[in-house]
């Protein structure tokens, strides 16, 4: 058996960028050869869609349709940031397989495997908010603002996604199993999405619960998606939406490859 | 620095909590050589392994691989190394081909060139027709190969093979063997562990054992050998009544299987085989069965420490 081994000099080392597309081609792969995973991410929310539109959508809002307007723009947040906990599951499954022992030993920017992920779950935002939103249209959700609204919301959305990302990063660095991973996120996002004005008009909550999902990033996101696609957005809506990510990334980014280092 | 050398490692310690899984190993690994650590499980190989490959930090200790210093210029290492860990290092969701590609592009070859690779490599591998499958689906053997082919997307100035053939059937393992050879005709110097004493004594030119954390012995096949015994002659009487008459005809060193019928003792040579069995024959003692195989790891670890290994 020959092996061909190349004896010239090896190529340059691929700049950041050019890595960082080689992981969100990875990522496109996995979409193709996996398409079962877009079950998962829209299964729950595509349920409570229908759930609370129809069985509390009446004694919430008047009407189902009333209470959609409301909670269309709320169960896309639900959505990208329970969406997130996968992203972890996936670091923690490739680490706890070793593939990253082979990226680490390449001659790559050495967060160009993390770009990759949150390329890769930009596009799962995308395609699961995309599914979110056409059940909402279909079922008579009708954004004020119109395509502007939705194409400005989504893009806060994928920030949302990106900020809330590196939390599960961080996890799926520290945490053993993927199991765990889940684990641990779905036990803070269910609380933390539920104390929040995603479902309900905060007012009837008790007053220590009003101050905190008034304080919630949940509900800030949530208020600034419900103007955007209303067209009302200011930009200080914005701003205390873009908070909570930009506070999230700040810290997380750089703890992530501090972890991914010392490994 | 000794410029013959691939690998030279100065009291490499690591642990865990407590645990002391490598205890100080001193290595010198000469540049081409196939050289193999013997050890059974948790004997510290794979940490080894990892810290020569810069994917753990040595407690204490030093070492050069290809010339550089394992903590002062760690990047320069991982340049000159590829390492296939004990187990598979690749995506199981994507295809053979798919992980290929991706790979080649992380070492900075363009799309087209990535491909071209990728296809070289599958077709050498003998996998070209498994090429559009995704791992998941491979077989041991097959993902085995991937995984190799997966390191050799540049050329490695030392190739780290972690227990390169553990859990494949004997045709898969040849099929390994015959990689492992081919890559050393290439001039690549190669460091495998394992823990079977033939593996190491078909592939090896050096052979290093460890247990616990430690070296207890280092030296070529022969010299082992001549330390343990080059082989072990297995019988098995057609009467199981004679088990006891012909254990006597072995002499003291035979010992019986404790679960089978099966009578082994240690010999130095064939010829040494050849007279056992034509004593048993003048005995009138038929046999079902005689083999002459290499002494099991557990009898090389009995005669280097007179200690059944761990
Ligand atoms: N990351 C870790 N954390 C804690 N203990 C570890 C870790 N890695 C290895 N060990 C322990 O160190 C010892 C040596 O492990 P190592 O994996 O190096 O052995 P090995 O010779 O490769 O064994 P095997 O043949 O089973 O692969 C074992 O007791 C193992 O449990
Ligand atoms: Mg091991």
């Amino acid at each position: 058996m020959s092996i061909p081994l190349p004896r010239g000099p090896r190529p340059a080392a691929p700049s950041p960028a050019s890595s960082a597309l080689t992981f969100a081609w990875r990522a496109v792969l996995k979409f193709r050869h996996v398409p079962e995973q877009l079950f998962d991410l829209v299964m729950t929310p595509i349920m409570f869609t229908l759930l609370f539109t129809f069985i509390f959508g009446g004694a919430l809002a008047g009407s189902s349709t009333a209470y959609l307007q409301w909670f269309i723009p709320g169960i896309l947040v639900q959505t990208t940031v329970f969406n997130t906990v996968y992203s972890g599951m996936g670091l923690s499954t490739d680490l706890s397989k070793g593939l990253f022992d082979r990226f680490r030993s390449l001659p790559i920017w050495s967060l160009a495997p993390f770009a990759g992920l949150m390329v890769g779950d930009m596009l799962r935002h995308s395609i699961a908010g995309a599914i979110i939103l056409g059940i909402g249209l279909a079922l008579g959700y009708r954004p004020e603002a119109g395509l502007t609204g939705i194409l400005a919301s989504f893009a806060l959305l994928l920030a949302i996604g990106f900020g809330w990302g590196w939390i599960f990063i961080v996890l799926g660095l520290v945490v053993r199993t993927p199991m765990t991973v889940m684990t641990l996120g779905f036990a803070v996002l269910f609380p933390v999405t539920f104390a929040s004005n995603i479902m309900v008009d905060p007012v009837t909550m008790p007053g220590w619960l009003q101050a905190f999902v008034a304080v919630n990033p949940v509900s800030l996101m949530t208020t600034a998606m419900r103007a955007l696609m209303a067209g009302t957005a200011t930009l200080g809506e914005i701003g205390l939406a873009l908070l909570g990510p930009a506070i999230l990334t700040a810290l997380l980014a750089p703890l992530t490859l501090a972890l991914y280092r010392r490994r | 620095m000794q410029e013959d050398l691939a690998i030279r490692a100065r009291g490499l310690r690591r642990s865990f909590g407590d645990l002391r899984a490598v205890d100080g190993i001193d290595l010198d690994v000469p540049r081409g050589m196939i050289f193999a650590i013997l050890g059974p499980n948790g004997a510290g190989k794979t940490t080894l392994l990892r810290m020569l490959a810069t994917l753990t930090r040595p407690d204490a200790g030093s070492a050069q691989v290809m010339g550089h210093d394992l903590s002062e210029h760690p990047e320069k290492v991982r340049a000159a190394i590829a390492m296939t860990g004990q187990f598979a290092s690749l995506d199981e969701d994507l295809t053979g081909r798919e992980n290929l590609v991706m790979l080649a592009r992380l070492w900075g070859f363009g799309w087209r060139a990535a491909k071209a690779r990728a296809g070289e490599l599958l077709a050498a591998f003998d996998l070209a027709e498994a090429a559009r499958k995704q791992v998941k689906d491979y077989s041991g053997g097959m993902r085995r190969r991937l995984d190799i082919a997966a390191s050799l997307i540049v050329t490695p100035g030392v190739l780290f093979l972690d227990e390169p053939t553990t859990g494949l059937d004997p045709s898969a393992r040849a099929g390994v063997w015959r990689l492992i050879r081919g890559l050393s005709a290439e001039g690549v110097t190669i460091l495998l562990t394992t823990q079977y004493l033939e593996e190491a004594d078909q592939l090896a030119g050096r052979i290093a054992v460890i247990d616990h954390g430690r070296k207890i012995a280092e030296g070529t096949s022969r010299e082992l050998k001549a330390q343990t015994g080059s082989g072990v002659l297995h019988v098995t009487p057609l009467d199981p009544g004679n088990r006891a008459i012909a254990l006597g005809i072995l002499g003291e060193a035979a010992q019986a299987d404790p679960e089978g019928a099966r009578l082994s003792v240690p010999v130095t040579d064939d010829a040494e085989a050849a007279a056992h069995l034509a004593r048993l024959a003048e005995a009138g003692i038929r046999l079902a069965e005689f083999s002459l195989g290499a002494p099991s790891l557990d009898e090389v670890f009995f005669a280097l420490t007179g200690k059944e290994a761990a």
